[in-house]
């Protein structure tokens, strides 16, 4: 039986490194952990990473290109993380060819996915050929990460216009690797100043933060960590895609004292 | 230490001149316009503009997209400006 609302999400942003598979394992943990279905697919043949992020690099038998060409079945190349109840991981292929994927079995694949779990979210490779086109064929909804500088954020354009050329209206901006430092002495664009550029609506705003880094090095995404700020910050995107009402976070004051003591009450 | 910078008046900040770079890299990137869609719409417009006139087409000619305010002034929007001298109108019988 289909369920009434599930939706299939690409996480894109045409530049390469500006943390579209961060994204894609913080939000897919993130909303496990409001107790959805999730299932994250790498997209990225031949540069598959979000397994590592993950953490979950040693559990791989089966890839997409071995679902899609019918080599196994779906169900046996979902690999289910143990530490996050309800989340799954179909990793991309390492070895094959990046056209070994079509669009047609994309959206084959999204829409039998769609049948077993709430979200579907799809980690899209950098540029828009083949493996972007991929990428969004099945997608209902885009989130365009871009970070504050001028290559990203016209690349996040150039997506934008491709995503609308193809019918994907509903799309929503993150803008990652915010520094406020640079942003308050006026050294980098702040978030209004790219909104008014892209002409997009936002959904989040996350903090340049060292704890990304720690993270990824022992593969637990930071949106379990209730002391990192991006941690915070993907909390928030990932409510905001469950429907709820989240304010913007103060990265002003995302560092200060009074946010610590704030965090100390507001802990589960 | 003496800051001359500060001497001569404040720079500009950094992120607006990313932030009008990226406004005219954009304005060309969303009209897709090659160099040869552009000699195209110029033929056209002289052809008819050479009905009614004689062009100096060896003297500062010239046909490109930029950027314009929008109506409400809100946005920044692609327009195609066009410099077209005029040597003679001709007469209409």
């Amino acid at each position: 039986m289909a369920r009434t609302k599930s939706q299939v999400i690409v996480v894109t942003s045409g530049k390469g490194g500006v943390g579209k598979t961060t994204t894609t394992a913080n939000i897919g943990v993130g909303l496990s952990q409001l107790n959805k279905r999730v299932v994250l697919i790498d997209t990225d043949i031949g540069l598959r990473n979000l397994d590592v992020v993950l953490g979950l690099e040693n559990r791989i038998v089966y890839d997409l290109v071995d679902v899609v060409s019918g080599k196994c079945k779906v169900r046996q190349a979902l690999i289910k993380d143990k530490r996050f109840e309800g989340l799954y991981l179909i990793p991309a292929a390492q070895t094959k060819d990046k056209d070994a994927v079509s669009v047609e079995q994309m959206k084959a694949l999204c829409d039998e996915l769609k049948n077993e779990f709430d979200f579907v979210i799809i980690d899209c490779p950098a540029g828009i050929e083949q493996g972007f086109k991929n990428a969004i064929a099945g997608a209902d909804k885009a989130l365009v990460v871009t970070t504050p500088e001028v290559s990203a954020v016209r690349d996040a354009d150039r997506i934008i216009g491709l995503l609308e050329a193809n019918e994907i209206d509903e799309h929503y901006l993150i803008i990652n690797r915010v520094r406020q430092d640079m942003v308050k002495r006026g050294d980098m664009m702040n978030m209004d100043d790219i909104i008014e550029i892209l002409n997009i609506d936002l959904i989040g705003v996350i903090p340049d933060d060292e704890s990304i880094i720690v993270s990824t090095n022992k593969g637990e995404p930071a949106v379990v960590n209730n002391k990192s700020n991006a941690g915070q910050a993907y909390r928030n995107i990932t409510g905001r895609i469950n429907g709820d009402n989240i304010p913007l976070m103060d990265l002003d004051s995302s560092n200060g004292l009074l946010k610590k003591i704030k965090n100390m009450f507001s802990k589960k | 230490m003496l800051d001359l910078s500060k001497l001569f008046g404040k720079k500009k900040a950094s992120k607006d001149l990313a932030k009008e770079r990226l406004q005219l890299v954009l304005v060309h990137d969303r009209a897709n316009v090659s160099p040869e869609f552009l000699e195209s719409i110029k033929d056209e417009i002289m052809k008819v503009l050479e009905k009614y006139m004689d062009i100096d087409e060896e003297n500062g000619l010239d046909i490109h997209i930029t950027t314009a305010k929008s109506e409400d002034g809100d946005f920044q929007v692609p327009a195609l400006t066009a410099s077209i001298p005029i040597k003679k109108v001709k007469s209409r019988n």
